[in-house]
């Protein structure tokens, strides 16, 4: 892209678009589904009391705000720019993931459906869904990667506990994006009573951006609550990135604040050189999967490919088209880091700040030591504390060589 | 939009199918599924089976509206060595000895998208394929590869569905080219399957809104579910049995076992014998 839009928060055209990426490209039986979510979300959000009920619900059962919190120890450690955590590991079931799925369960109970299903990866979105679900009386039905059933086994089991069917998926590579093709498959064999509930800012289109709607109450805490810590907006912005939900939430109100620097952490897994990552901006090329056309990890076929990371949140070989677009036209920096940097930042995390990170946020961090350092120390940093790291103790006891 | 001048085969066939007063019988075979060799083989042999023509499928990673029968078959064909090149192939392979038979490729966007849209239309009307399906995208995407398609003179086979209904049925028939393909269950293909008395109607109404033959596809197994099918419709697909038979033929290590071809064309000519034997009733 060449000449700078006016502004970063148009998006999407009316077919769903982010210049090139996005899109509607779903099977004929499901676009009268997307079509009619479409629409109810239109009116919903022109509805102020559809706003109110879900503010209602976000401040009583959620927890919103979420505190930003100043991570003094961290910032006394690195000796550079002053780091904030936007705590939205604090949120009920222990992620961002909530946030949209508040927001979609309430569209779904005026679209008068009966049953819910989603995806999920490391178990958040699923935990998340099944909780909206048990609160409102729906039926929920999550798909899940048998090799993710198997690394996350405490958000299996308090899915079960809330009373959602989890269904292992053993197709393809059994992990997430398995997970969302075998939710599409159900979504066209059960059309007239069920609604999918997408767990990120990726599917056709109105979903990328009903998401990131959703989510943006992120970052419009964080402008609200660092204007009232410190007077300013923040510098930058640091936020990781798997289909990119919480970076997208925490990013756009910031989007055409042009002095605000926003950096999204893809996760590097083995190393980019390796092969083995799930860095689909670093690392991929336009394609078209799930319904839109974003940066993927794919052959010279077109055959997708499987990601890697030891974060099952952000195993994924895609990413929200919003992403894409932000990425190619400069708006919105996107780096990499490796499980190893990852991990290291878990455990130091935990000991100087007394927080346990998942390890999705932990990527965050990662990149967050490789930049503070060397910014000066009225640098306002904000980094998305997306998820707390208690499903993921096993993985990283695992990863360290700890027997439990 | 102009549309270009196509091979002619799909229009031929079915003209010479409404001289019989018969519908006309596609088997779907997915390309590469269990090998190449064999897989062409099997391709070759469909004609005299019985079949009046083909869908190839061309493998794709992640095909969402596909059931395990058929995702099975995928991730053969993946072992098997399948790319968009090698299924050209297969098709050039096949013109050598058939230049009726019309062919039909099947499959998902990304394949196709990362080949080159301009370059695959070239070659694929090179290699002497008539016609596209391709599952993910709805005519609101029209302009990536339906009108390229159809101005290259590359049949559009477009997918209606009991979920199309009567306002967006228009805008749906309006860039398919060839024929409409009726899905005739929601869900995904070899599961479901629709009673012949829902598909009578769900064609009557196609019937209403377009000229074109109507195929009708996804849950049909058998050769008395492919004859009741023929009874209302211009075409029966069958796919998901066929891939199956394929499947039931393999030996431990997944290699095909020496009587496979002849299997699945002897299943194909019963599935045909069920079309042919169907006293054809006008869709009105």
């Amino acid at each position: 892209m060449s000449a700078e839009p006016n502004s970063y928060r148009t998006g999407p055209d009316e077919f769903g678009h982010f210049g090139i990426f996005g899109g509607r490209y779903v099977a004929e039986t499901l676009m009268p589904l997307i079509l009619e979510v479409e629409q109810a979300y239109a009116a919903a959000k022109a509805d102020p009391s559809f706003q109110a009920e879900l503010d209602e619900f976000l401040k009583h059962y959620v927890g919103r705000p979420s505190p930003l919190y100043f991570a003094e120890r961290l910032t006394e450690h690195y000796g550079g720019a002053k780091i904030y955590f936007k705590r939205d590991e604090l949120n009920h079931t222990g992620a961002h993931k909530i946030n949209n799925c508040m927001g979609q369960i309430l569209l779904a109970r005026r679209m008068g459906k009966k049953r819910i299903i989603a995806e999920t990866g490391a178990g958040q979105h699923g935990v998340a869904t099944a909780t909206v679900c048990a609160r409102f009386g729906l039926e929920c039905v999550v798909y899940m990667g048998a090799t993710d059933i198997e690394r996350q086994a405490p958000n299996v089991f308090r899915m079960k506990l809330l009373g959602a069917k989890v269904v292992p998926v053993t197709s393809g590579t059994a992990t997430l994006k398995d997970a969302m093709n075998d939710a599409l498959r159900d979504w066209v064999s059960n059309v007239d009573d069920t609604y999918y509930l997408i767990g990120t800012v990726a599917g056709p289109h109105p979903y990328p951006a009903m998401v990131r709607d959703f989510q943006s109450v992120i970052g419009i805490e964080t402008r609200e609550q660092m204007q009232a810590a410190e007077g300013r907006l923040p510098d930058s912005l640091v936020a990781c990135i798997g289909g990119g939900s919480n970076a997208m939430g925490l990013f756009y109100p910031f989007l055409d604040d042009k002095d605000v620097r926003i950096i999204g952490v893809e996760a590097a897994g083995h190393g980019l050189e390796s092969g083995e990552h799930a860095a689909s901006l670093t690392g991929g090329s336009p394609g078209v999967l799930h319904g839109n056309r974003t940066y993927l990890l794919q052959d010279d076929d077109g055959q997708i490919l499987d990601a890697h990371s030891i974060s099952a949140g952000l195993d994924y070989p895609g990413i929200g088209p919003e992403h894409s677009w932000l990425n190619d036209s400069g708006r919105v920096e996107y780096v990499s880091v490796t499980d190893d940097e990852a991990l290291e930042c878990f455990q130091l995390c935990s000991r100087l700040e007394g927080i346990i990170p998942a390890l999705e946020p932990s990527h965050a961090l990662a990149h967050v030591e490789k930049i503070a350092p060397d910014l000066p120390a009225d640098h306002l940093l904000v980094m998305n504390m997306c998820g707390r790291g208690d499903k993921d103790v096993f993985t990283v006891a695992d990863a360290l060589g700890v027997k439990l | 939009m102009s549309r270009g001048t196509t091979s002619g085969r799909v229009e031929a066939r079915f003209e010479a199918l409404r001289t019989e007063g018969r519908a006309a019988f596609v088997p779907f075979i997915m390309a590469a599924d269990p090998d190449y060799e064999t897989s062409l083989e099997i391709l070759k042999g469909l004609p005299a089976a019985g079949a009046d023509m083909i869908e190839i499928g061309v493998m794709y990673s992640d095909p969402m509206a596909d059931g395990p029968a058929i995702q099975a078959a995928g991730l053969r064909a993946r072992d098997g060595g399948a790319r968009v090149t090698r299924t050209l192939d297969m098709v050039r392979k096949f013109r050598e000895s058939d230049d009726a038979t019309p062919l039909i490729l099947m499959g998902y966007y990304n394949p196709i998208y990362i080949y080159g849209v301009e370059k695959f239309l070239i070659d694929a009307r090179e290699a002497g394929v008539d016609g596209l399906i391709v599952v993910d995208l709805p005519p609101e995407e029209d302009s990536e590869l339906c009108i390229p398609a159809l101005e290259a003179g590359m049949h559009f086979i477009r997918l209606a569905t009991p979920t199309t209904d009567d306002e967006r049925l228009p805008a749906v028939l309006a860039n398919t080219s060839g024929f409409v393909y009726y899905v005739a269950v929601t869900g995904i293909t070899g599961t479901k399957s629709a009673d012949t008395s829902t598909i009578h109607a769900a064609v009557t109404r196609l019937k209403r809104h377009t000229d074109l033959p109507i195929a009708v596809g996804f849950g049909i197994k058998t050769p008395q579910q492919a004859g009741a099918v023929a009874e209302v419709a211009d075409a029966t697909v069958v796919g998901s049995a066929i891939v199956q038979t394929i499947a039931d033929n393999l030996d431990a290590d997944g290699k095909a076992t020496p009587g496979l071809v002849e299997k699945v064309l002897e299943f194909t000519r019963d599935l045909s014998g069920g079309v042919r034997n169907a006293s054809r009733q006008a869709a009105e």
